[in-house]
């Protein structure tokens, strides 16, 4: 049995009075891959900024298991925040060099030399050759694989992704899944991944949450979830008939 | 012109991050101020400063310290404005990227506004310009006053009225020259630390 990470309890969130998630229940447990899939709209890279503590929901309670407090956003300490990482949907990097950005959080964290470990990052990412490359000057692929290396580095507990792999090539969405893996033998960090890939969910995860319109339809183990889903919507969703 | 760099940076940075009531009526403020005519200023700073006026007991009027005074209200706004549009470009989603990779609130301003950095040069540029080449403001809080209160732009003007207009003239290369001097370190300055042009 593991320990549970998050605890969601009566979650609700909106914007501008509009309700656009809302989950009565919902554990997250440590060291497990958890996908989140849906259509896009369901509120998935919300979930994802309330689990950073980005922002806190406007409703209900969401605590973090850390230590032996439980952590919310309004009472994260900069020590336990800086154990959760995330990739965002649409990365931006900062207008300096692939080095510097991949640097970044180490050098937040007062790591002045951080050059081996950098270094390293950039081989395992397949970016020796751009270290000293701009930023803004690099592909899709190599952007978001840069996203991704400036959180590994750090080694966080936990590291949340929203569609790390959307619109890449096939080459692209094997490397981050494999770095994706790697990271998670090495480090037994918890990921909760977003994606609306439900081949990719299959491949990594090892639960499967369905979110539609704000709603948890259905989470399961990933075998489960695919093999015998009981919502008809998730039957529906994993077959690709759903229409939005 | 220190003075202005230092009042008009954080504060411009400060106007774009912090959402308040009233922060559009303080940007067509400083909007305005941007614009203000110089000689408005020196009349101002003039009235607080002469004997009668509110800041009188200081005895500055005429003197080095009321040229600055009158120099730092035409800057800032220069370099307020320019600091804060720049800030306002960057998208807001960064501060929530790198609050992700673990930055304090302090290490967000610093990097937002250190993405900022080709506006903030630009808006110091047209600072340190207007500072400059402005006659009107200096002239009068100054008195333009031999070896005291005397600048390269008021002298050009004693010059020309006393009908010595090669001295006049040589003054206003040295002018040109110190503005291309010092607008070309902030281009240097600029590609040096790899501000996106
Ligand atoms: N910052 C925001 N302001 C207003 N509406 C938002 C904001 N973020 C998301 N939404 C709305 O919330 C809903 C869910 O969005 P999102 O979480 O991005 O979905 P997904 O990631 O599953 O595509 C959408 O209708 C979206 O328009
Ligand atoms: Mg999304």
């Amino acid at each position: 049995m593991s320990k549970v990470l998050y605890a969601l309890k009566d979650v609700e969130h909106s914007y501008a009075q509009r309700t656009v998630l809302r989950i009565p229940a919902l554990d997250i447990y440590t060291g497990e891959i958890l996908a989140l899939v849906g259509p896009s709209g369901a509120g998935k890279s919300t979930l994802l900024r309330l689990l950073a503590l980005l922002e806190a929901p406007v409703r209900g309670t969401l605590h973090l298991h850390l230590g032996e407090r439980p952590i919310t956003k309004a009472d994260a300490r900069i020590h336990e925040r800086r154990q959760l990482g995330m990739v965002f949907q649409r990365p931006i990097l900062l207008s300096r060099s692939v080095r510097a950005n991949v640097a970044y959080g180490l050098r937040l964290r007062g790591q002045r030399d951080a050059n081996a470990q950098v270094d390293a990052m950039l081989e395992r990412i397949a970016m020796r050759d751009l270290a000293d490359a701009r930023a803004q000057t690099l592909s899709g692929g190599e952007l978001q694989r840069v996203a991704l290396a400036r959180a590994l580095i750090l080694e966080p507990r936990l590291l949340l992704l929203d569609e790390p792999t959307a619109n890449l090539d096939p080459h692209n969405v094997h490397l981050i899944e494999t770095l994706l893996r790697e990271q998670h033998e090495r480090y037994h960090t918890t990921l909760v991944l977003v994606t609306h890939n439900v081949f990719q969910a299959k491949r990594l995860a090892t639960r499967v949450a369905l979110l539609l319109d704000g709603e948890l339809v259905e989470i399961a183990p990933s075998a489960a979830f695919f093999e015998s889903p009981r919502d008809p919507r998730t039957a529906a969703f994993i077959s690709g008939d759903l229409i939005y | 012109m220190l003075a202005s760099a230092a009042l008009g940076i954080p504060l411009g940075a400060w106007l774009a991050l912090t959402p308040f009531r009233g922060r559009r009526i303080l940007t067509a403020l400083i909007y305005t101020g941007m614009g203000l005519p110089p000689v408005l200023v020196g009349l101002i700073v003039y009235l607080f400063l002469s004997r009668s006026g509110p800041f009188g007991s200081l005895g500055w009027l005429f003197s080095f310290q009321a040229m600055v005074v009158a120099q730092t209200i035409i800057a800032t706004p220069l370099i307020l404005g320019v600091t804060m549009s720049s800030v306002l470009a960057i998208p807001h989603e960064l501060r929530l990227q790198l609050q992700s990779l673990g930055a304090t609130h302090w290490q967000t301003t610093l990097a937002v506004l250190w993405e900022a950095r080709l506006g903030v040069i630009v808006g110091l540029v047209a600072g340190f310009g207007s500072i400059i080449s402005e006659v009107g403001a200096v002239m009068l809080v100054g008195g333009n006053i031999e070896g005291r209160t005397r600048v390269l732009t008021t002298a050009i003007v004693l010059e020309t009225r006393q009908g010595h207009f090669d001295v006049a003239l040589a003054l206003g290369i040295i002018l040109l020259a110190l503005s291309f001097v010092s607008n070309s370190a902030l281009v240097i300055l600029q590609h040096r630390t790899g501000a996106p042009s």
